[in-house]
């Protein structure tokens, strides 16, 4: 599939009555995104600024088709409400909540890659986060997740991240730069998601919008030498890179979960060095990030 | 969050693993009279979170009551300086004392989270005593590793596996698969992060017990476990760690002296980067999060100024959600409150940019405003005097 999100895209809010997912699903409604649902166990039947709340994702995705999925649930109910959106055949689930046991979230990946658990069009379903700013698309009008919407503009650069902010770094500089954006895609920042970069770059790869590539990593784990290794073999498009927390103490972890230097496995360095060597154009300051795609873009 | 090695071990006897006879105590007197109940020889350990405790002369041997008195003396009340403590060192205030046994294998066993299988893996060696990253860079092979499932815990041929991989047999090959199977079950059940038996030991009589333990845990499971957030030792943590965790600021102390408040861990991280990056050292690592508020802009200002190697402050904001007027209020608010005497550069991007920038200006203070990351990384060193 060459787009995750597209304007058959129908979305359903789960935790749509708290504060957060209230906020963040009217301001993806405003940006174009067609959010048909909310669901929060106990408020079936009530509506939020009209848009209908279900007691449970299998009655919404019955009774509005919706397709898709953005989940708002505390950390503590989360990988429930995520198993709960898989099984009523949601195709694409995207976890925003930061703060999942990884325990929690070990047992909802395995309830997900289990060959019986299909998405109502056939195909696996996909989880994107959690601990994540989610995916927005600006040529479809489609933002699932809480963004800024009015720093993106429709354009060929793919951007995929493990953390917020730095995409919206990456997003002001490519709108900057008059680039634009194809999708910008946050796969989070815990150790457990589920999206990684690859799954990500093979989407960018075959979707005619994107033309180069920006990829934000950050320390820990080993999710960015595995990228290197696939963009090496697979991947022709342009891709620049930056990697954050070349000062960061090792054995402490720097707000997110996943980013800590464990057994002095998972610096900087060794990332850097593995994306330089798979011809990886890495910007040594994320200010850099745009500049460093406009060096290597030819006539750009 | 970390615990020490008495409490980690009375979490791992809740779950059947053999660990020595021993209790923890801040006095010298009742060490005594617990080596006397062990049977004279006893050993008395530190109980610090760090590690290398032993070649910091807080781990030793007593061969009689009297010497376990004396050790305790010694250790209880010293600072106590490791490879991990840094060279101020940490306090010591209680001492693990247990029965001396009789070693004749020194092994090792720990489990923790493999992210690139999404699953937890018990790993061994016969190197025990060693530090599994040294093995692992000296002798990979040494190693042996088994994943198992958090659904199912670790069964009972996997346990064999590694048993057999340490060249046990007969009665002590038996406990040490009792042994890996109750620890898998105290890792999964208590939600750790990291259970590390080093040395893990086989005695004389083929026994095989937990001599050291450490054990971390996943601090999003900790509301689920209130017995083991008890164990948290503020002592242990930096004051202004834990002030900060007060407001549900995200604070790390380092070294440098240019202190930093952004939105968003990545950001913060980098924007730690580029501050090397423009020649100078970051004093802190300083997340307030996406939806902070004025109240806790003006703690993380007064958190990040407590400390004194503070020489200038760059504020970093992509406001996407947070509204950079609001960011800007709480910062000439916490300025006008506490008084600053160094240099704040402020970096604005995002939701109502202008308005914001306009309240910083019409303040009437000293604030340093910049344009994109580099700009204020720049202009902060700058401030400094120094720099590139």
């Amino acid at each position: 599939m060459s787009a995750w999100v597209d304007t058959d895209t129908k979305l359903v809010v789960q935790g749509l009555t708290g504060r957060e997912g209230t906020f963040h699903a009217l301001a993806a409604r405003a940006y174009g995104t067609q959010v048909v649902a909310g669901v929060t166990p106990g408020k079936g039947g009530s509506t939020v600024e009209g848009i209908p709340v279900f007691n449970s994702v299998a009655e919404a995705v019955k009774k509005t088709g919706a397709n898709a999925s953005m989940v708002f649930v505390p950390p503590s109910a989360c990988a429930d409400a995520i198993m709960e959106a898989a099984d009523a055949g949601v195709a694409l689930i995207v976890a925003i909540t930061e703060g999942i046991p990884v325990n929690d979230m070990i047992r909802a990946k395995a309830f997900l890659a289990r060959p019986e658990c299909r998405a109502a069009n056939g195909e696996k379903p996909r989880l994107i986060g959690p601990n994540c700013p989610g995916i927005i698309r600006p040529s479809a009008k489609v933002k699932i997740g809480i963004m800024p919407a009015r720093i993106h503009k429709p354009g060929f650069v793919g951007v995929v991240s493990r953390s917020g902010t730095l995409t919206y770094e990456a997003v002001g500089q490519t709108t900057a730069l008059g680039f634009g954006q194809s999708t910008c895609i946050g796969i989070g920042g815990d150790p457990i998601n589920g999206t990684d970069f690859i799954d990500t770059l093979t989407l960018f790869r075959d979707d005619p919008e994107t033309q180069a590539v920006i990829m934000i990593g950050e320390i820990g784990g080993s999710a960015e030498e595995e990228a290197a290794a696939w963009i090496r073999t697979s991947l022709k498009k342009p891709v620049v890179s930056f990697i954050a927390g070349r000062t960061a103490p090792p054995g402490r972890r720097m707000g997110h979960a996943g980013a800590i230097i464990s057994g002095g496995k998972g610096t900087a360095a060794e990332k850097v060095k593995a994306l330089k060597e798979a011809g990886v154009h890495v910007a040594d300051s994320p200010a850099l990030m745009g500049e460093t795609l406009k060096k290597i873009l030819p006539g750009r | 969050m970390k615990v020490h090695e008495y409490q980690a071990k009375e979490i791992l006897r809740g779950y059947g693993v053999p660990t020595p006879r021993g209790r923890v105590t801040d006095s010298p007197e009742e060490a005594g009279r617990m080596a006397k109940e062990f049977g004279g020889r006893a050993v008395v350990k530190a109980q610090i979170h760090a590690g290398g405790r032993g070649k910091g002369g807080g781990v030793k041997l007593a061969r009689t009551p009297d010497e376990a008195v004396e050790h305790s003396k010694k250790i209880i009340g010293m600072q106590l300086v490791t490879h991990q403590t840094g060279p101020e060192g940490r306090r010591v205030k209680k001492v693990l004392v247990e029965e001396a046994l009789d070693i004749a294998r020194e092994l090792y066993a720990g489990i923790t989270l493999d992210r690139a299988i999404g699953r937890p893996v018990l790993m061994v060696s016969a190197q025990g005593g060693m530090e599994i990253e040294e093995v692992a860079a000296k002798d990979p092979a040494a190693i042996v590793k088994e994943p198992f499932d958090v659904a199912w815990g670790l069964q009972p041929y996997q346990a064999r596996k590694l048993a057999y991989a340490l060249g046990l047999s007969g009665d002590t090959h038996k406990k040490a698969c009792a042994f890996f199977v109750a620890l898998a079950k105290a890792y999964v059940e208590t939600d750790a992060s990291l259970a590390e038996i080093n040395p893990l030991l086989v005695t004389g009589q083929g026994d095989v017990l937990a001599l050291d333990a450490k054990m971390n845990f996943d601090d999003n499971a900790l509301f689920r476990h209130p017995n083991i957030k008890e164990y948290r030792d503020l002592d242990e943590e930096d004051p202004l760690e834990v002030e900060a965790s007060k407001f549900d600021l995200n604070y790390i102390k380092l070294d440098g002296n240019v202190g930093c408040m952004v939105n968003g861990a990545g950001l913060a991280m980098s924007t730690m980067d580029i501050i090397q990056y423009a020649g100078g050292k970051p004093a802190n690592f300083l997340d307030v999060g996406g939806g902070a508020n004025e109240e806790q802009v003006k703690n993380a200002m007064r958190i990040l100024l407590s400390d004194r190697n503070v020489k200038a402050v760059l504020i970093n904001i992509f406001g996407g959600i947070m509204r950079c007027d609001i960011i800007a209020t709480g910062v000439v608010n916490a300025v006008k409150e506490i008084g600053i005497a160094v240099p704040v550069v402020v970096r604005l991007e995002g939701t109502n940019v202008e308005e914001g920038k306009a309240i910083l200006k019409n303040s009437g203070l000293a604030i340093i405003p910049a344009d994109g990351m580099k700009d204020a990384a720049e202009k902060v060193i700058a401030s400094l005097g120094g720099g590139k």
